[in-house]
């Protein structure tokens, strides 16, 4: 690329390249369509869409001649391959849709669409975004571009590694449990879950509805803040989204009080403590104060998070039956054959493991054993949270207990599932109570990226990114890049 | 059914209700479309859509559940109820579990010997339909529509409280009048917009309640009927043979009048409820609780007392009259514009109604306007036109011919009431019948009937038959 903007520019760099006509639109275009395919070996890309990116590139361009510009008009952004993209197919990286195309944009898409984004591409998934490691993708693992031998994390690994590569400068991801925070955090990037129904998941393929959520994956906090504001609004389609107002465009830096849950803290490993101890200290030179708290149902959190998720996921995927589109077995003998081998062969063995156990935990005798006990935990643990926000205006956690793993994940999920599942530990809290939480880079163990995490009140995302984005001002981590020949 | 036999039985009947789109998307619920073609993502349960309440469908439920005077739930929440079956897209069906819109209400019906009887409700409840597949015309496959998937569905449940088929029917149609009343379901049981579940088994007086079966998909009153005639004799043989009735789902064929088990994919031992994590619990309102009391309106039971009490009508006349809502604001329209409600009733019940079962029109369409009829019936009073003419009236006014007064005017039906001219025809009637003449003299009163047809037959049916009368007495001295 040229001195006028580098290969890892930021999002609000390139959009205001593209404002002072610094940089045009198609060219912008090109360049990053050409980076993606220098990197295909990282395999983030499901679906690339370069001839439509590049027409619509075009248009951009002429708008911005014609018109000025305006909000997004031209800047790159990559979808991760979860939200419906009308004409281009999405397959949520499974057997089961690898050949359907939506007739319908989600909205969180169609947004940003009208914002004047170029959408380069569907990005790589942990299949039905179940996983943590991008490896249950039907279409082949991601590498982490710091390190070709480990996981970029998942499920948003495919959207985490193509902003970490420059391939993107900013990508949609969606956050279950930690789909968005722990890849930004493995790959180095930023990311946000926003608070559950600020994003509409119109449109967005379903994993556990009551607590999946849309939200923006880039290089700062003021890019997400940028793409958040593009993406968020009531949306009258989605009975779960919030009519509240919208994330302002800047936000007052003030001294605040930073939660330090000891639950996270204490059995800390090596890994990760290090880096976090050192962001602690930034914070504090920036003016905030730091107070120990308690949340002590977060032990709890795992387990409830992958019953309350797993029964959701087992009836949400019920419709991929192969009778109306999706995979469908050839030559069913019956109805039963139909279902059972479609679902059989269309599906991948960790999308299967949480049917089954999801199936399980909703069933006449063992639901008030589960279900229901986890739904009582999710109250218990939504509610420390709430209690500590009497006191605190943030709470600063790691994302992951280590930095990424080596890949190979699938063949130790086999042996022990839940091993791969208490990776979550430090994300599926704030999933549970609905909270919005920042993941942003906050050091290095040895040559792979740390991410911390801020968790703020419901719809407090202002002053969530106003941290983040005083912290970014104080720090360079988001600003160091993967070697290119990795 | 044999007397030393009891049988207990419960309904649930699934309504359909009127609103212009489906509980949960905004495709139309119109019948009898090409198939698939009101069906949108949300029917089709396409990935990434989600559902959104139908807030038409949740003020019908409240309408409801005043009518019956149920308790109206604060707050209500909807379920998965999850099977397989390909009708039935997302593989799970939007109910309502744990916390119905409606909790408890009655229903009062007419039993077979006169009288009433109150039936308790249990619940009602919303629900989306399935959509149909379509088993004939696909070359060995099954098609789908899916149509009708996601329409707007009242579950009402009632308590097992009917002790007869017939009571069972009654109550069937009590809640079709209703509903019909309440303008919240089109009540054309032919495309399906009521259909019923009756639960029903037998014991001896006395005895605990026997094992129950399930007949599924009732969708007229007189299947619902003979279904549980057999169904009640089938468990007494069964339970007369010394076995036990087993515990199933039954469909009745009506071709050869018997309930057979039903097979399939919609039945499962294990449904796996759970709240549906898309849709957020409804509150309904005390604003919206009100709206809906203003706008209840006046429902048979009250409409059948007031004819009763303040129109001076027959109790069969009242009941026979209130069955049908559409039957019934014509007939007021009518009472209130002659001001005589039994003539009203007369007509309403006799040509009005035979008009309307000979050209199988629907009550909602009546060729005749309320105001036409009412101006004919004061014609009578006043004494315009006869009784004989009145009714050749109203076939012509069936026929679209004109209005009453147009018609009286254009041909010629007014009345003879001229005393000079009908006393002179009466003279002529009894110059020209001096035989009957000396009979009604030597006592034979029934030949003034003969007198009275020869004066009408003389006037082409428009003399004052009062008057005629009057006229052939006084000359017959």
């Amino acid at each position: 690329m040229t001195a006028v903007i580098g290969s890892h520019a930021t999002l609000v760099e390139m959009r205001d390249a593209l404002a002072t006509k610094a940089v045009g639109a198609a060219e912008l275009a090109r360049r990053h369509l050409d980076r993606i395919a220098a990197a295909s070996h990282l395999n983030c890309f499901i679906t690339l869409c370069e001839e439509a990116a590049l027409a619509s590139a075009q248009r951009a361009d002429a708008r911005i001649a014609r018109d000025g510009h305006t909000a997004l008009l031209g800047v790159p952004i990559a979808h991760k391959d979860i939200f419906c993209t009308k004409g281009v197919r999405t397959t949520c990286a499974s057997k089961m849709l690898a050949d359907f195309v939506a007739p319908y944009d989600a909205t969180a898409v169609a947004k940003l669409d009208a914002a004047g984004v170029v959408v380069l591409g569907k990005t790589n998934m942990d299949e039905f975004a179940m996983g943590s490691s991008n490896e249950t993708s039907y279409f082949g693992p991601v590498a982490n571009p710091w390190d070709a031998g480990r996981v970029p994390g998942g499920s948003s690994g495919g959207s985490a590694a193509a902003v970490a590569a420059g391939l993107a400068p900013a990508a949609t991801g969606t956050d279950t449990g930690g789909s968005i925070r722990q890849p930004a955090a493995f790959c180095g990037i930023s990311g946000l879950k926003p608070t559950y129904g600020r994003v509409s998941r119109y449109g967005m393929v379903a994993f556990a509805s009551s607590l999946d959520q849309g939200g923006p994956m880039a290089r700062t906090a003021a890019d997400l803040r940028l793409l958040l504001r593009h993406m968020e609004g009531f949306d009258p389609l989605d009975s779960t989204s919030a009519d509240v107002a919208a994330t302002a465009s800047g936000h007052r830096n003030e001294p605040l009080t930073i939660g330090i849950p000891t639950e996270y803290w204490d059995d800390l490993e090596g890994d990760v403590a290090s880096p976090l101890e050192d962001a602690a200290a930034v914070i504090d030179r920036l003016g905030h104060r730091r107070v120990a708290i308690s949340l002590p149902h977060t032990a709890f959190a795992v387990p409830a998070y992958y019953v309350i998720a797993g029964a959701e996921a087992s009836t949400n995927l019920s419709r991929y039956d192969g009778v109306r589109y999706g995979h469908r077995a050839a030559d069913p003998a019956d109805l039963d054959d139909l279902y059972r081998r479609s679902r059989s062969e269309g599906f991948g063995a960790e999308v299967k493991r949480r049917i089954l156990t999801g199936t399980y935990t909703l069933s006449v005798g063992y639901y008030d054993a589960y279900y229901r006990k986890a739904q009582r935990l999710r109250r218990l643990i939504r509610q420390d949270f709430l209690d500590a926000f009497e006191t605190v205006d943030l709470i600063l956690t790691p994302v992951t207990p280590s930095a990424a793993f080596p890949r190979g994940a699938p063949d130790q999920a086999a042996a022990d599932p839940t091993a791969m599942y208490r990776q979550d530990v430090f994300t599926v809290p704030a999933s549970l109570a609905g909270l919005p939480a920042l993941s942003v880079p906050c050091g290095c163990n040895g040559h792979l990226p740390v991410g911390m995490q801020l968790v703020a009140p419901h719809f407090a995302e202002d002053r969530l990114l106003a941290l983040g984005e005083a912290f970014q001002r104080e720090t360079d981590w988001h600003l160091r890049t993967p070697p290119e020949d990795s | 059914m044999n007397t030393a036999w009891e049988s207990v039985i419960g309904l649930e009947v699934h309504i359909q209700l009127a609103t212009r789109s489906k509980i949960f998307s905004g495709a139309a619920t119109d019948f009898g479309a090409p198939p698939n073609t009101q069906a949108c993502a949300v029917d089709l349960a396409l990935p990434g859509v989600l559902p959104v309440l139908n807030a038409e469908a949740v003020r019908m439920a409240v309408l409801f559940g005043l009518a019956v005077q149920g308790r109206i739930a604060e707050r209500c929440r909807f379920d998965r109820k999850n099977y397989f079956y390909p009708d039935l897209p997302k593989g799970y069906q939007i109910s309502q579990l744990d916390e119905p819109i409606v909790h408890g209400g009655h229903l009062d019906i007419d039993v077979e010997h006169g009288g009433g009887k109150r039936i308790n409700l249990t619940r009602a409840h919303l629900e989306e339909d399935a959509g149909k597949s379509l088993h004939e015309d696909y070359d060995g496959h099954t098609g789908i529509d899916l149509n009708r998937a996601g329409t707007p569905l009242l579950e009402v449940v009632s308590e097992p409280e009917l002790a007869t088929p017939a009571e069972a029917a009654s109550y069937f149609r009590a809640l079709h009048a209703l509903v019909r009343y309440l303008d919240i379901c089109d009540g054309d049981l032919s495309q399906g917009s009521m259909r019923c579940d009756a639960n029903v088994s037998v014991r001896r007086p006395g005895a605990p309640l026997g094992e129950r079966t399930e007949i599924k998909n009732l969708n007229s009153f007189r299947f619902l009927e003979k279904a549980l005639h057999f169904e009640i004799d089938r468990q007494v043989d069964v339970l007369q043979a010394g076995h036990r009735v087993a515990r199933q789902t039954l469909l009745y064929d009506a071709e050869r009048d018997e309930t057979r088990p039903m097979r399939g994919k919609e039945l499962s031992d294990d449904y796996r409820y759970f709240p549906d994590p898309d849709l957020l619990p409804v509150a309904v309102t005390e604003a919206m609780r009100e709206e809906a009391r203003a706008a209840l309106p006046e429902l048979p039971v009250a409409k059948r007392r007031r004819y009763v009490e303040e129109l001076d009508l027959a109790e069969y006349d009242a009941r026979w009259l209130v069955a049908d809502p559409d039957v019934a604001a014509y007939f007021e329209a009518v009472a209130a514009s002659c001001g005589n409600a039994k003539a009203a009733a007369n007509w309403v019940m006799g040509d009005v109604a035979a008009m309307l079962r000979r050209e199988d029109r629907a009550s909602a369409d009546m060729p005749v306007p309320a105001r036409e009829l009412a101006t004919l019936i004061k014609r009578i009073e006043d004494g315009t036109i006869s009784g004989k003419i009145a009714k050749s009236l109203f076939a012509m006014l069936c026929d679209g011919k004109g209005t009453v007064d147009a018609l009286i005017a254009s041909q010629g039906l007014k009345q003879v009431s001229d005393t000079g001219e009908l006393a002179s025809i009466v003279a002529q009637v009894l110059a020209d019948n001096p035989a009957q003449v000396e009979q009604f003299r030597a006592g034979k009163s029934r030949v003034l009937g003969y007198f009275v047809g020869q004066v009408m037959k003389a006037t082409a049916g428009k003399a004052n038959p009062r008057q005629v009368n009057e006229l052939l007495r006084e000359a017959l001295g």
